[in-house]
């Protein structure tokens, strides 16, 4: 295996490094081209459409809504998923096994159906506020990815490992924070990126929840683009690119991405 | 501070599966005791109810006279050195040292100082910086060491603690952890399933089975003089011979062996028989001999094998299968017939099961 690649590999991998990229390119191309419609390759050069963005008071409200949700809603389902996944992983041969199936059911179950069962039972059987069910509905929408991926980390987790800093005087729960807690980080942080990165996403749900004055980023871009086709949309792509970049440009920066590898 | 451990009728169950019965045992004052047994014996599950991961049904534990019973685990003040080392990933070795000291509220100083300290009685200075990622097994083990000691706990126990590390580092480490429990003169308790390592260490061994204590005694009477067939078989009497006392005639007792041969008892050199007995022997117990006319079991000789010390011999008897040593001077052909006499001295008579 010294350095010998096959070519068609090359060829192979090039093909799909191209379908993965080119459509961002695509994309940031047509954000700035100075046309009142979608073009690529653009013409002319203009930053117009971003600055549009920030114009159309929608956009700033939803993208402001998209953004508690994603952070409440996450940080909720790493509430109610991290001790789901302790329990899962510590208590593995006393709880039934159908048990950990519970909390991946909002990805098994059709988005479409989850999304209008929520809004059966919480906004309309309950009658609670918009913004309330959203973040329910996002908190349960993400909290498969914050079990799993939690209890990605704590399998591998001994759990002995407890059992000795309970010897050695400290109480269980203090041990949940001081020795548990700082061996999963990895697996929390990974956690929370990936349920911010697919609350943030969500249609499917938030489409059935959305009412009156409330509504989130992605759904807003569906709105504006059933309206007009200029290309605000591809400068909002874009900018959601650069956001994401950045986050992951932090967490690099503190952490290494290569936990999320692990 | 020396105490002793007290264990009263514990009885205790997984779910509704009984996994302890009536339990009870008594470790002295700076003594090494260890609970040796096959998995499932347990002997795992008396460690984690006196660490108090575990609560009994019924019966009690206590140190020094303390009830500890209903006591959480965390204030039980027990050192525990686990199997897997169970050693604090995101923490340096010194830190790993001075976890307890720190629950403990003792200041930084102070404490970095006992952990060096620490570190330094079990060879460690060197590497007190280093993560146990970093470390070997008998190093992780070293720093398991440290941090339950370092804490001065009354009673230290250990669950399995060599089982994962290689033969040679085996033995050199349970020397170490002798000396050091000797040293401190802390009441130990010590988990394990190796008979070699559990009669090397310890001043008593008590071998359980099915949730009972077996026989708690002193490695020497263990092995010399087991107190029935179960400990007998497990400290390596290979042969078990039921015996049935046919006749008495003074101080000599004849007992018939399956098949009918009729074997004496001389009370002065076998002790007192009952009517039932079993006669138990290691393969050194049985000596092999050509002679006809010797007192001793018929058999038939198998398989031959060259011990160094010894010729053992596979042996088909009206009594079962034995195996015998015999004597290098005169090594017998398989298929021969010949007698399988007892030696009284490492005899012994056992109540039958």
């Amino acid at each position: 295996m010294s350095g010998r690649i096959h070519p068609a590999l090359v060829v192979f991998g090039a093909i799909v490094f191209i379908f993965l990229v080119a459509p961002l390119f695509i994309i940031v191309g047509a954000s700035v081209s100075d046309t009142p419609y979608l073009a690529f390759p653009p013409r002319g050069l203009t930053l117009q459409w971003f600055w549009n963005i920030f114009a159309i008071e929608a956009f700033r409200s939803t993208a402001i809504t998209s953004l508690q949700l994603a952070v409440l809603g996450t940080s909720l389902s790493l509430i109610i998923g991290i001790p789901a996944a302790y329990a899962l992983n510590r208590y593995r041969v006393e709880l039934p096994k159908w048990l950990s199936t519970v909390y991946v059911l909002p990805i098994l179950v059709p988005e479409i159906v989850f999304g209008f069962s929520l809004m059966k039972s919480v906004s309309v059987g309950l009658g609670t506020p918009i913004f309330l069910s959203l973040l329910i509905g996002h908190a349960l929408l993400v909290l498969p990815y914050s079990v799993r991926v939690v209890s990605a980390s704590l399998a591998s987790f001994d759990f002995s490992v407890e059992e000795a800093a309970i010897s050695l005087g400290c109480p269980p729960l203090k041990t949940f924070f001081t020795v548990l807690l700082p061996n999963i980080r990895s697996g929390v942080i990974a956690a929370f990126i990936l349920a911010f990165i697919t609350s943030v996403n969500d249609v499917s749900i938030s489409v059935f929840l959305t009412g009156p004055g409330i509504s989130t980023l992605p759904i807003q871009i569906l709105a504006y683009m059933q309206q007009f086709f200029d290309p605000t949309i591809a400068s909002v792509s874009v900018l959601l690119m650069i956001v994401t970049v950045a986050v992951m440009g932090v967490v690099e920066a503190t952490l290494g991405l290569t936990f999320l590898a692990k | 501070m020396t105490v002793s451990l007290e264990i009263n009728s514990i009885t205790a169950h997984y779910g509704t599966t009984k996994v302890l019965e009536n339990l009870s045992l008594l470790v002295k004052a700076g003594e090494l005791v260890s609970l040796l047994g096959a998995s499932g014996c347990g002997k795992t599950t008396t460690l984690r109810l006196v660490a108090g991961f575990l609560t009994p049904t019924s019966g009690t534990i206590a140190l020094g006279g303390k009830d500890l019973t209903r006591l959480p685990a965390y204030r039980r003040d027990i050192g525990l050195v686990f199997q897997n080392y169970a050693l604090f990933p995101h923490l340096s070795v010194r830190d790993n040292v001075a976890f307890g000291l720190k629950q403990r509220g003792i200041a930084g100083v102070e404490r970095s100082m006992k952990a060096d300290d620490m570190l330094a009685r079990v060879g460690l200075s060197a590497l007190g910086a280093r993560f146990p990622s970093e470390l070997s097994g008998g190093q992780k083990q070293r720093v398991a060491l440290a941090r339950a000691l370092v804490i001065e706990p009354p009673l230290l126990m250990f669950d399995e603690p060599l089982s994962n590390l290689d033969a040679k580092l085996r033995v050199d480490m349970r020397v170490e952890i002798r000396q050091l429990q000797r040293a401190n003169g802390t009441t130990s308790v010590y988990v394990t399933h190796d008979q070699e390592e559990a009669f090397s260490i310890s001043d008593r061994v008590a071998i359980m089975h099915q949730g009972r204590i077996m026989q708690f005694d002193t490695p020497e009477e263990l092995y010399q003089r087991p107190a029935n067939a179960f400990v007998a078989r497990f400290v390596g009497f290979e042969n078990l011979i039921p015996m049935k006392v046919v006749a008495r005639k003074g101080e000599v007792a004849t007992a018939q062996a399956p098949g009918g041969v009729t074997l004496d008892f001389p009370q002065r050199r076998f002790g007192a028989v009952p009517d039932d007995f079993v006669l138990a022997t290691r393969a050194d117990g049985l000596a092999v001999s050509a002679d006809p006319a010797s007192a001793g079991i018929p058999c038939r000789l198998g398989l031959r094998t060259y011990l160094g010390r010894a010729y053992q011999y596979q042996c088909e008897t009206e009594a079962g299968h034995l195996i015998a040593n015999g004597s290098l001077a005169e090594p017998l052909a398989s298929g021969s017939a010949a007698r399988l006499v007892p030696v009284p001295e490492q005899c012994c008579v056992l109540k039958p099961e």
